[in-house]
């Protein structure tokens, strides 16, 4: 009996050790793919139980969080949601994140490792790094002008500081209120299906994911290609271009909606936008030039991120002549963002430098302290100094006696080109205005802000005027407000 | 530790000038005294962690609470000291310590409100009359032996206990529970002592018939089996299990009534063949009760697959979720009241329980309390070495086994180890009934470690 009951103590103490090491497997050995695993609840609990880092422009959050008292605690709130959600995107608890919500999302949330004060400090407390605040580029008074000239019209604004690239407006239009999205429940899916299912797209962040053909304002890039590659060196010579211009290999003529184009001089047609001329310039330049001009200005880049994807501007490498011409007026299958022509008028604002666009100046982590920070850097040279300083002549010229003398500002000196493009079938889509521009405060001779603005809009004639008559006022009351505040400065 | 002399036990009462009295200092009870208080400061610790883990602030009846505890620990401690002055003195100490630590489980996991209404008062209800049973077996009992004469009476209350519920409406898919006024009762908890009597009363009185008849398999003594009229009471507490599980649906107290009686066979015999066809017919009975009954049968499919609904788009079971709680407290734990075990849902009080010890304890909690079941088994089973009347031992054995199966059986089902049955984790779960049998068990080894441990009385010249 003695024998008997030491066999069952000792079986006692095998099972005993078959839980304590099975114990051992899932607490240990198998926790890591537990914690991984989406169907853990855990990871979205802690994901939500601390209020979310903000968002801030000059200074001010525009995002907040906000106690829902259930599972997932804190859901996002927005400020002026409609107004920045072009550069918050946003943060939800049924549908994930977008735009700098998500590339951001580490440090808003407090993953990131960036934000840990002491190596495995955290990793023995189990306590949950506080999550930082991301500052950026934004300046508050150019968004707020953007957003009040689109008017709930559907366009696009994207406006850089040509010296550092810092972006200082994204705008898109319409837009809507992330917070609709922020927490859990019916109301939340059903907003997501509206939103999705709305014809204008009030999500599609048009200034950096969307392409738009962007018509006459790709001359800018035409004349800088005929400029740098020797094509033309008076600005003031007659161009030997008929008009109209029949496109080399085909029977289809090219016309103007202007008139004075013919045999007209680089500086002349650019002023009143002639398409015959640049078409031509652009076959003469011949398709490498043409792309390598484009690209310089950062076309075809489908890598480049402000830290947000930022949708790949388009002018093709494989072309006909006739293709050649009709790209170099902007059409065929020239494609390019907002934000990509911002850049075309900063680079040419900015004496031929062109600077990396970027969204996020700094991030601090709970206590303030900065824990990154993004300082200005070199794209590409898009041209040479004194290419840049032709271009500015054609462009000041549009603005002082052209098609874009709608963005004129008083006592500063401004340079733009204005620009209608037609697409769809037979062109009958509603035509988008353009307008890209640059400003320099009084007495300066780089540009403080560089602006392009778009409109799809059905009002609009088909006549080349309509981006100075629909697009030129918003980029100027863009412009205006950045040189109106005092000089920001540089950290 | 002092048992040395209980490890080798004679085959006869040694001389008594071997055993001298024990000195006052070996009775121990000022080390289960301060062991007692050490456990209630524990709990009430724990209740104060979780009150500031979760709101900052130490709940303001962690003092009542706290006193409370003390008052019953001390009562209990009290009246050891004056019936059983030589029981074990860790028994006390140790279910004190699980049964404070289960209500700061409870009071913790009834912070969430998704898991229905508070649980912890009528807990301590439930824990201050098991104390209060406690004290009234100690007080009452003189001796064991006592027991053995009421085997009949207390099998037929068994019986009568486990067949109750079949008249009750099933409750999440077992009839387990009978309901009225407002409480609800497990009957069978308390079938498991009555039953644990009866085994050890019925063994020890026929364990020469069993050991010693019988044809052997192979000419081995080893395997002999037993004849066909002492096979029969074995068959039949085989085909109650089987009948409880089929009518009941609870695997759990069902394998565990028949282990009990497979152990107290085997160790009343010492026959090997008993366990062989133990094992043989309760493998037989699994077998057959997995694949045809579907409550058992899904329980089973679990166990292979405890993700299969993550895979099949259907969201974590819960046992997929009661992994994940574990595996979230990893080694040290999350801290009291900072887990989320409350994502298994239905349960978390009383079966998952466990669950929350280990995310917020941490593998180390966990560990403790295995630790802790561990000593209070080995603690019953020593009193079993040490004894000296074979119904006594098989008694010890018998409630020290209910223990160790419980623990395993439930802890392995939560964790993975073995197919999930519904089953309390002794003295930490929600459940009346299982608190007051548990707090009833304790009070019958330190009857039987009493017995165990007290010195010899002085024999007369020549006495036999």
């Amino acid at each position: 009996m003695i024998r008997c009951i030491r066999r069952c103590a000792a079986l006692s103490l095998v099972l005993l050790l078959a839980l304590a090491a099975n114990a051992v497997r899932v607490m240990v050995v198998d926790a890591g793919s537990y914690a991984r695993d989406p169907a853990n609840r855990r990871i979205a609990i802690a994901r939500y139980e601390h209020p979310r880092g903000g968002i801030l422009v000059g200074g001010r959050s525009v995002t907040g969080s906000q106690d829902t008292g259930g599972q997932l605690a804190y859901a996002r709130t927005y400020r002026d949601g409609p107004l920045y959600a072009p550069v918050t995107g946003f943060a939800s608890q049924t549908y994930g994140t977008s735009l700098l919500e998500g590339t951001e999302d580490g440090l808003l949330s407090g993953t990131s490792s960036q934000l840990a004060s002491v190596p495995l400090w955290n990793e023995i407390t189990r306590d949950r790094q506080r999550p930082g605040d991301v500052h950026t580029t934004i300046d508050a008074a150019a968004q707020k002008a953007a957003y009040d000239g689109l008017d709930g019209r559907r366009g696009a604004v994207a406006a850089v500081d040509p010296a550092t690239g810092r972006i200082l407006a994204l705008v898109s239009s319409p837009s809507y209120d992330p917070a609709l999205l922020a927490g859990t429940g019916p109301a939340v899916t059903a907003q997501w299906q509206r939103l999705n299912d709305d014809p204008a797209q009030p999500m599609l962040d048009r200034a950096i994911r969307q392409t738009y053909p962007p018509g006459s304002a790709f001359k800018v890039v035409t004349a800088a290609a005929a400029l740098e590659t020797g094509a033309v060196t008076d600005l003031l010579a007659p161009t030997d271009s008929p008009d109209p211009y029949r496109l080399p290999g085909t029977t289809w003529s090219l016309t103007n909606e202007g008139r004075g184009c013919a045999d007209a001089s680089v500086y002349d047609a650019f002023r009143v936008s002639c398409n015959t001329v640049f078409a031509k310039l652009g076959a003469d330049v011949g398709l490498t030039a043409m792309a390598r001009q484009a690209e310089a200005f950062g076309f075809n880049d489908s890598g480049l991120r402000v830290p947000t994807v930022v949708a790949k501007s388009n002018f093709d490498t494989k072309m006909s002549p006739d293709q050649v011409a009709l790209s170099s007026i902007g059409q065929f299958d020239t494609t390019a963002t907002p934000l990509q022509m911002a850049m075309v008028a900063a680079a040419v604002g900015n004496g031929g430098e062109l600077m990396t666009p970027y969204l996020v100046d700094r991030v601090t982590n709970h206590g303030g302290a900065v824990v990154s920070h993004t300082g200005p850097a070199r794209l590409h040279r898009a041209l040479g100094e004194s290419t840049a300083e032709q271009l500015q002549q054609l462009m000041e010229a549009v603005v002082a006696d052209g098609t874009g003398t709608n963005a004129a500002i008083p006592g500063a000196v401004v340079g733009g080109k204005t620009g209608t493009a037609q697409h769809g079938v037979g062109n009958k889509g509603t035509p988008y205005a353009w307008f890209i521009s640059y400003a320099k405060p009084p007495g300066a001779s780089r540009a403080a802000v560089a602006v392009a603005v778009v409109v799809e809009d059905a009002e609009a004639a088909r006549a080349d005027i309509s981006g100075g008559g629909i697009a030129a006022p918003i980029a100027r009351a863009v412009m205006r407000s950045v040189l109106a505040a005092p000089p920001r400065p540089y950290n | 530790m002092s048992a040395t002399s209980a490890d080798a036990p004679p085959p006869k009462a040694p001389p008594a000038a071997a055993r001298p009295a024990a000195p006052p200092g070996s009775r121990r009870r000022g080390v289960e005294l301060s062991l007692t208080v050490a456990a209630v400061l524990v709990s009430v610790y724990g209740y104060a962690e979780v009150g500031l883990a979760t709101s900052g602030a130490v709940p303001r009846d962690a003092a009542g609470y706290g006193a409370g505890l003390a008052l019953l620990a001390v009562l209990a401690h009290l009246a050891v000291r004056a019936r059983a002055p030589y029981a074990d003195p860790l028994l006390l100490p140790i279910a004190v310590l699980l049964n404070g630590f289960g209500l700061v489980l409870i009071y913790r996991l009834d912070l969430e409100p998704a898991l229905g209404p508070r649980a912890a008062p009528t807990q301590l209800v439930w824990s201050t009359l098991g104390i209060t049973l406690f004290v009234l077996v100690v007080l009452a009992l003189d001796d064991h032996r006592m027991l053995a004469r009421y085997s009949y009476l207390g099998a037929t209350g068994a019986l009568a206990l486990m067949a109750a519920p079949i008249f009750f409406p099933a409750v999440n898919g077992a009839k387990i529970w009978i309901r009225a006024a407002g409480f609800s009762i497990q009957p069978g908890e308390f079938a498991k002592v009555l039953l644990a009597v009866f085994f050890a009363a019925y063994l020890s009185a026929n364990r020469a018939a069993l050991a010693y008849t019988g044809r052997q398999v192979f000419g081995l003594r080893r395997l002999q089996l037993p004849t066909g009229r002492v096979l029969g009471p074995v068959l039949a507490i085989w085909l109650l299990s089987v009948g409880l599980l089929v009518l009941e649906r609870d695997l759990g107290t069902s394998l565990l009534y028949f282990g009990l009686f497979v152990v107290l066979l085997y160790v009343a015999t010492g026959r090997t063949g008993w366990v062989a066809v133990g094992l043989l017919l309760s493998a037989a009975g699994a077998v057959a009760v997995g694949s045809l009954e579907p409550h058992v049968h899904s329980r089973v499919e679990d166990w292979l697959h405890p993700f299969a609904s993550v895979d099949a788009g259907l969201g974590p079971g819960q046992l997929a979720q009661s992994l994940f709680a574990f595996g979230n407290g990893a080694v040290l734990g999350t801290g009291l009241g900072q887990g989320h075990s409350a994502l298994i849902g239905f349960a978390t009080k009383s079966d998952f329980i466990l669950a929350t010890a280990g995310e917020e304890l941490g593998l180390a909690g966990l560990c403790a309390l295995l630790a802790l079941y561990a000593l209070l088994v080995a603690r019953g089973m020593r009193a079993g070495l040490a004894l000296r009347d074979p119904f006594g031992r098989l008694l010890a054995v018998g409630l020290a086994t209910i223990l160790a199966l419980q623990v395993f059986v439930i802890t392995g089902g939560v964790t993975d180890l073995i197919p999930l049955t519904g089953m309390a984790m002794p003295f930490l779960a929600q459940g009346g009934s299982s608190v007051v049998t548990n707090w009833i068990i304790v009070a019958l080894l330190i009857r039987v470690s009493d017995s165990a441990r007290r010195p010899l009385p002085d024999l007369p010249e020549g006495a036999p």
